[in-house]
């Protein structure tokens, strides 16, 4: 396991001695990547496993378009903001190994509940970034089928779908769809300030004694909003699982590697039976909580400052670079993709129209109801009272 | 036809029973429901005879069991939760009223939340603090989640396999001190042709007064109308069985004959469904009233101790009030 600061280098690959004690932002975490873009082949988790990643150059590059792609169109979406054309945008920037890192360690069978920031996550289960804008435009409620997609909609109460993400699990068992390689597996992400949450623990408790195949993935980028880590917990995050009963590990959020590493793991251990763990993914949140907020009011900038010089995408680039994986050409062409797509995504949001008033009283229940039934013709016939005139 | 003598609370199992049978996705999940069979006994046998897969004793958290029974749904199947006790509903509101309630709308009509949210409800028990209450407003007031309850031995039995069968999220409400009354319930009619689950139900024709109630008040209705009659006085009784939806169809044709209304509530009265029902007949029946409609209702106060209770649930001497009121303006 390394230790020290994420900068550093590993100094040994056995498995360390746990430490009892530590605050809540022991650096303590497991790193495939360093910021400078040195690899380390494997490293050995607090529970004894072994975490490594085989990758093809192939996958290498991959990994880094994947982390381009959706920061451009996040920050696609921010501008989109700025300009009047979203209501709100949640940033993901400075968490987009964890997402592209987690997202990408998914297999095709599995489910994932997201909160409202897993646009990386999103874009690494194969859906269109389109998709979740409707919500923060304004002109949908965001939603989709989840089992389409095997991604539920977005959840905006903090830690309410980790409850959500529990009960599919339990699902999973009654179907009898663990104990093999292609058995089901379920990730629930949620942040450092839901930890908070009763729901968060009620997931924890109800996970554990079923034994649910489940994976929380905790993105613990530092802030919920204003508030520090230290304000929600005094001991690292990840221990918590121990209470609980299943095991919990930390993980360089800024490493995509690691990222992947360890929630592969988590996953095909679920899949196989053996039940839910916690990951910590420590990493930081770059930008505002949401569009709406002002981050300079509560945290300094040589903080943010730090943990630029951790950038998730930059050490993918000089690993990349280093072992002559990729070159130019191919940084400049992932570069243009991600303009056009973000171009694309751009005139698409734009073109989004808005919706019929009427269209309101739709799909409150599956079996609808008199009473909409009612104010729907009483709004039709208000409306259309004004046309021909210029109202 | 296979027609037995059964409790509410029977009549309950049974159905539940039933739903249990005719699906293999319904399960039900709660806080004591398996070997002991719910503190009521309400699903007595069932985890015995469809297994502890089906019939869940869940962890002591209430936002837990209807936020696992969500992500239960989205998989597939078809919960039914117990709630131990009104008072006990409140740490799950947030799950009822921002999740269950919104999941349909929030898809675009693209998912379905089918469960049933039981809840034995009401006072009358001599019980402690919190397990009397009457939340039903809360629920009705919530747009995506439908309301019902039933007030006697058949009603129960066919609303629990109604709302079970129903895609739409249904609180289901169970007049607790009513779970031990006994009455004639047709086991075997058809779901298919069963009076439709949000649809009110005229239980005692009359002429004089129409008066609404619905779940444990039903009963009290009733028994003022018997005394009413030795008085020369005809009250017409309309169950509601579905607070959201309301069906006024009934209530509106009443009272239009009968020109007076009363509505009768344990719930409080500010703000209650008292107060829309008197909104709504107000509207459609105008012209008709000889009077306002009024309210009978427990007060605004926290639900009092249980010496007390008596007082402060609406019982037969103050339905006779508000009727006699009605005949003073």
């Amino acid at each position: 396991m390394a230790k020290g600061d994420p900068g550093g280098t590993t100094r040994s690959r056995r498995a360390a001695p746990r430490s009892k004690k530590g605050t809540a932002g022991d650096p303590e975490l497991v790193q495939l990547l360093t910021p400078d873009g040195e690899r380390i082949d494997s490293v050995t988790g607090p529970d004894g496993t072994e975490y490594r990643v085989d990758f093809t150059d192939e996958e290498y590059r991959g990994l880094y378009r994947d982390l381009v792609l959706v920061r451009k169109l996040d920050a696609e979406a921010t501008a989109l903001q700025r300009q009047g054309e979203l209501g709100l945008w949640a940033s993901l920037l400075g968490q987009e190994a964890a997402q592209v890192g987690s997202g990408r360690a998914l297999r095709t069978q599995d489910m994932a509940f997201p909160t409202y920031r897993e646009h990386g996550v999103l874009y690494c289960r194969g859906i269109d970034p389109i998709m979740p804008l409707g919500l923060f435009r304004g002109v949908d409620q965001g939603g989709w089928d989840p089992n389409e997609f095997k991604f539920n909609m977005y959840t905006i109460v903090i830690g309410a779908q980790t409850l959500h993400a529990t009960g599919y699990a339990m699902g999973i068992t009654m179907d009898g769809k663990t104990g093999t390689d292609d058995g089901e597996a379920v990730i629930a992400y949620f942040g450092d300030g839901a930890t908070s949450q009763g729901d968060v623990n009620e997931a924890f408790v109800w996970a554990s004694v079923f034994n649910a195949p489940l994976v929380f993935f905790c993105q613990n980028n530092q802030y919920a909003i204003s508030e520090p880590l230290e304000r929600q917990t005094r001991v690292p995050l990840y221990q918590r699982a121990a209470g609980f009963g299943f095991p919990g590990v930390r993980v360089d959020g800024n490493d995509v590697l690691a990222s992947y590493a360890v929630t592969r793991t988590a996953l095909d251990n679920a899949r196989h039976g053996q039940g839910p763990s916690l990951i910590e993914a420590y990493t930081y949140r770059m930008g505002a909580h949401t569009t709406s907020d002002d981050p300079t009011r509560y945290r300094i900038a040589s903080e943010v400052e730090a943990w630029q010089a951790k950038d998730p995408i930059a050490r993918v680039k000089a690993f990349l670079e280093k072992q002559q994986i990729a070159d130019a050409a191919f940084f400049a062409e992932v570069d243009e993709q991600a303009r056009r797509e973000s171009v694309h995504l751009r005139e698409r949001v734009l073109d989004m129209p808005n919706p019929e008033p009427v269209t309101m009283f739709d799909h409150v229940y599956p079996n609808g109801s008199p009473l909409l039934d009612k104010q729907r013709a009483q709004f039709s016939r208000y409306m259309e009272s004004f046309e021909g005139s210029a109202h | 036809m296979a027609t037995e003598t059964l409790t509410i609370g029977k009549a309950l199992n049974t159905g539940l029973r039933r739903a249990l049978e005719n699906d293999s996705k319904v399960i039900i999940m709660g806080e004591d429901v398996g070997k002991l069979g719910g503190v009521f006994r309400i699903t007595d046998g069932l985890q015995k005879d469809f297994g502890d897969q089906r019939v869940i004793d869940t962890p002591l958290a209430e936002s837990g069991i209807i936020g696992t029974a969500v992500g239960l749904a989205i998989r597939g199947y078809r919960p039914i939760c117990e709630i131990q006790f009104d008072g006990f509903v409140y740490p799950a509101y947030d799950q009822i009223v921002s999740q269950v309630a919104k999941m349909h709308y929030r898809s675009g009509g693209k998912l379905s939340i089918p469960m049933v949210i039981r809840i034995p409800y009401g006072g009358g028990i001599g019980a402690v603090e919190h397990h009397s209450e009457s939340p039903e407003a809360y629920f009705a007031h919530t747009a995506g989640l439908k309301v019902v309850t039933c007030a006697n031995p058949q009603d129960a039995y066919v609303m629990i396999q109604q709302a079970v069968a129903s895609d739409d999220p249904i609180v289901f409400l169970e007049p607790k001190r009513r779970y031990w009354e006994k009455g004639q319930v047709d086991l075997d009619a058809p779901l298919s042709e069963a009076y439709p689950l949000h649809s009110a139900r005229v239980v005692r024709p009359g002429t004089d007064v129409t008066v609404l109630a619905y779940g444990p008040m039903v009963r009290t209705c009733l028994e003022a109308a018997t005394a009413a009659a030795e008085d020369g006085r005809e009250l017409e009784v309309i169950d509601l069985r579905s607070l959201s939806p309301l069906d006024l169809a009934a209530a509106y044709e009443s009272v239009k004959r009968t020109g007076r209304a009363v509505v009768v509530h344990e719930a409080p009265s500010n703000i209650g469904l008292g107060a829309e029902l008197a909104a709504r007949i107000t509207e459609e029946c105008f012209y008709s009233l000889e009077s306002p409609v009024l309210r009978v209702t427990g007060f605004d106060t926290p639900y009092p101790a249980a010496r007390v209770e008596e007082e402060y649930l609406p019982d037969l001497d103050r339905v006779l009030d508000a009727v006699d009121r009605t005949f003073g303006w």
